[in-house]
């Protein structure tokens, strides 16, 4: 069965139009804000994952960064919310830019270590350079803005700018994947040195994917800011990274649901299911565990392959 | 009574519309506590000891609180600011909880705050960031523990005025708590007439303290260090395998010696100074009973953890009695909270400033050996001990927060 990709993003955006009136309250629409969020940086971090075959281990920098220059921005600085906006995510992905010149120096480990790496630098960088960051507390954000006329401060309105990020991210995300990028893209990943032979330009269109995905990492760091209206050095975290890559790997990497479902499900244990389970961080240990070992290639894939034996 | 969370969903969907009642309960229905720990990640031991302390303080209590029955929810907050976030909503908007007590870590306190104010949900923290009750002080939330510094002006006190120490180097963990207690301690310290010589800061997940202790100086008269978890445990021992033990005197700040590392640490932590808002060996009625029922309970001594929640009990009973048990008013809640003097706490009598900051005793403690255990032996208390030291709160609230490069060390030697 292949679904008509006008119909499937209509369906998408159904049910994400739908949550709202399917959730009891307005507490668990913030947690599927919370989601969305992540399913927007797991996304982003697919195209390294998914589609360019690069591991990446420091991502959250994308998130971490925006992040932090939207809360500092705002508040410290006092900028009005759009310009500010609009700057936190030209410096994330102009720190993609920059970083991707030192990470694409290198593929597989080599590349998961520089990324990891610089991933560590920035979280050292929001620890101990307090005046800037707060180091340890953090930067707070006193309310959500008024932005473009919208009042995020109640959980409706900013679940609803999400959604529509996310929808976006998923749109763009589709065109690049059917795109002659995305071609080269999966070219480069599958057979470098083919493409090379062919006249591609490898290492260009390997950064171009690492720009674009740091790009909307930079949308979820934004967005993330928005939500819990507090940035720590955790958000730059390596274990914040790694969160990342297990939502996409869980879902099924090179997929356009899995790192949303991935993200989706990483999301409802972290909140949900340790409300009523003690020794939540197992059952997520297990979760993974059982998903790799019966569906090595994740969650969506593995379920489609099942949907697909159960009708020949 | 302790519910698990689903008992309580349980009754919740039995009782539909809850929400809509829960601003005008009864007076016979439940208090709802929120109770904000750590129970999973690095931070969980200070969180579980924290939590066995609640539970003990309302077993001691029949589970009441001023004559009302309580439901205490417990929500693990991972140690992560976001989901600290999400689980304080759920315990505000779900729970329906009258209050939140925690949670453990200062950034986890700072990334609710703005969330809490806006609900106006009293907090009761035991979070030590000094700006939580100072700079940015709310009329929400109160401390009925201490700030970071609070404990350090005492110590640095004591050590220049009666251990006439004169030169001494402070070390600490290099995150904002171990800073604003080393800021405290130094101010204190030179205003009566010591020099900092020198100041180290070691990561808080030091692998091993033997380069940080190779570079203290041999000519100083004591060392303090302000660390947190178990690195006082680690860092101590290695002070002694370095062979420094009993040659230069050890002091620290108000987790550096905690009853929870002291058993562990054993002779090397002998004769170490520190100073705490409490002490397992505090002389009163209550704490006696606390002690004795987290020896019975939990085979440990209470420390600077445990001890915190048994503070805020009764601060809550004290301002509950003083509403009527009414609990729903919450402007009057912390209208009594502010307002009473709480005589009988497990740190004695405290009090709370403008600014929502207890100021009540800090102990001088002495680790010795009684019997087979290791215990914090109180040497000298200094009551009424405000968060401002002795200096006028006006000025003190002007300089910035304590911090790594603040006040500025005026004596270090190269």
């Amino acid at each position: 069965m292949k679904l008509s990709p006008i119909l499937g993003f209509a369906l998408v955006a159904l049910t994400l139009a739908c949550l709202p009136v399917l959730l009891p309250d307005g507490f668990y629409l913030g947690i599927a804000t919370h989601a969305l969020v992540f399913a927007i940086l797991a996304l982003s971090l697919d195209i390294l994952i998914g589609q360019a075959g690069m591991t990446s281990l420091g991502h959250a920098v994308y998130l971490g960064l925006p992040a932090y220059a939207v809360a500092w921005l705002t508040v410290q600085a006092g900028w009005p919310p759009l310009p500010s906006v609009i700057v936190a995510l030209l410096i994330g992905t102009l720190t993609a830019a920059l970083f991707g010149l030192l990470a694409l120096r290198a593929s597989g480990l080599g590349f998961l270590m520089i990324t990891l790496a610089l991933g560590q630098v920035m979280w050292g960088v929001a620890y101990r350079w307090v005046a800037l960051t707060g180091g340890d507390n953090g930067l707070r954000m006193p309310g959500r803005p008024v932005l473009l006329g919208i009042d995020l401060q109640a959980p409706l309105p900013f679940y609803a700018v999400v959604a529509v990020c996310l929808l976006a991210a998923l749109i763009c995300l589709w065109h690049l994947d059917r795109s002659a990028f995305g071609a080269c893209l999966r070219g480069t990943r599958d057979q470098p040195r083919r493409m090379r032979m062919l006249g591609h330009d490898v290492w260009r269109i390997r950064y171009a994917g690492f720009v674009i995905a740091g790009f909307w990492g930079s949308v979820a760091g934004v967005l993330y800011c928005l939500d819990y209206q507090y940035v720590s050095p955790q958000a730059l975290s390596l274990p914040q990274s790694a969160e990342a890559l297990l939502m996409v790997v869980l879902g099924g990497a090179g997929t356009l649901a899995g790192p949303v479902v991935g993200a989706v499900i990483i999301t409802a244990i972290k909140t949900v299911v340790s409300s009523y389970v003690d020794r939540w961080y197992s059952l997520l240990g297990l979760t993974f565990i059982v998903v790799v070992s019966l569906m090595p290639r994740g969650l969506v894939p593995g379920v489609r392959d099942l949907w697909e034996r159960l009708r020949a | 009574m302790i519910v698990s969370r689903r008992g309580l969903l349980q009754t919740a969907a039995g009782a539909v519309g809850i929400a809509a009642t829960a601003n005008t309960a009864r007076a016979d229905e439940p208090i709802r506590l929120g109770f904000l720990t750590v129970k999973t990640g690095p931070l969980a031991a200070g969180g579980i000891q924290m939590e066995q302390g609640m539970v003990l303080w309302l077993k001691l209590n029949g589970g009441k609180i001023a004559g009302r029955e309580v439901k205490l929810i417990v929500a693990d907050t991972a140690g992560s600011p976001a989901t600290t976030r999400t689980k304080a909503q759920e315990l505000v908007e779900r729970d329906k909880v009258h209050l939140l007590l925690g949670p453990v870590a200062a950034f986890e306190a700072l990334a609710i705050s703005d969330y809490t104010n806006a609900q106006k949900i009293p907090v009761l923290g035991v979070a030590a960031a000094e700006d939580m009750c100072q700079r940015i002080a709310s009329p929400w939330f109160v401390r009925a523990t201490s700030s970071s510094g609070q404990c350090a002006h005492a110590i640095a006190h004591y050590a220049a005025t009666e251990l006439k120490y004169k030169r001494m180097t402070i070390i600490g963990d290099d995150f904002a708590f171990g800073h604003e207690q080393n800021g405290a301690f130094l101010r204190v310290f030179e205003d009566n007439g010591g020099k900092v010589v020198q100041k180290l800061w070691s990561p808080l997940n030091a692998p091993d303290y033997g380069t940080y202790i190779s570079q203290i100086k041999s000519n100083v008269d004591a060392v303090f260090m302000s660390f947190a978890g178990s690195n006082g445990f680690r860092f101590t021992k290695a002070f002694n395998e370095y062979g420094l033990g009993g040659k230069i005197p050890l002091i620290g700040g108000m987790t550096a010696m905690d009853e929870a590392i002291l058993q562990q640490t054993g002779d090397d932590a002998l004769g170490i100074i520190t100073a705490n808002w409490y002490s397992a060996q505090v002389d009163n009625p209550a704490n006696k009973e606390f002690v004795a029922g987290m020896q019975r309970d939990y085979k440990v001594d209470p420390g600077y953890y445990s001890g915190g929640p048994a503070v805020l009990g009764a601060v809550l009973e004290a301002a509950l009695k003083t509403t009527g048990g009414n609990i729903d008013d919450r402007a009057a809640l912390m209208h009594a909270i502010h307002a009473n003097v709480v005589p009988n706490t497990v740190r004695g009598t405290l009090r709370f400033d403008e600014y929502g900051q207890a100021t009540g005793n800090v102990f001088i403690r002495r680790v010795e050996k009684k019997g087979s255990r290791y215990i914090n032996t109180v040497i000298k208390t200094y009551p009424d001990v405000s968060q401002f030291w002795t200096y006028n709160p006006k000025e003190f609230l002007a300089n910035p927060v304590y911090s790594r490069d603040y006040p500025v060390a005026r004596f270090l030697e190269a």
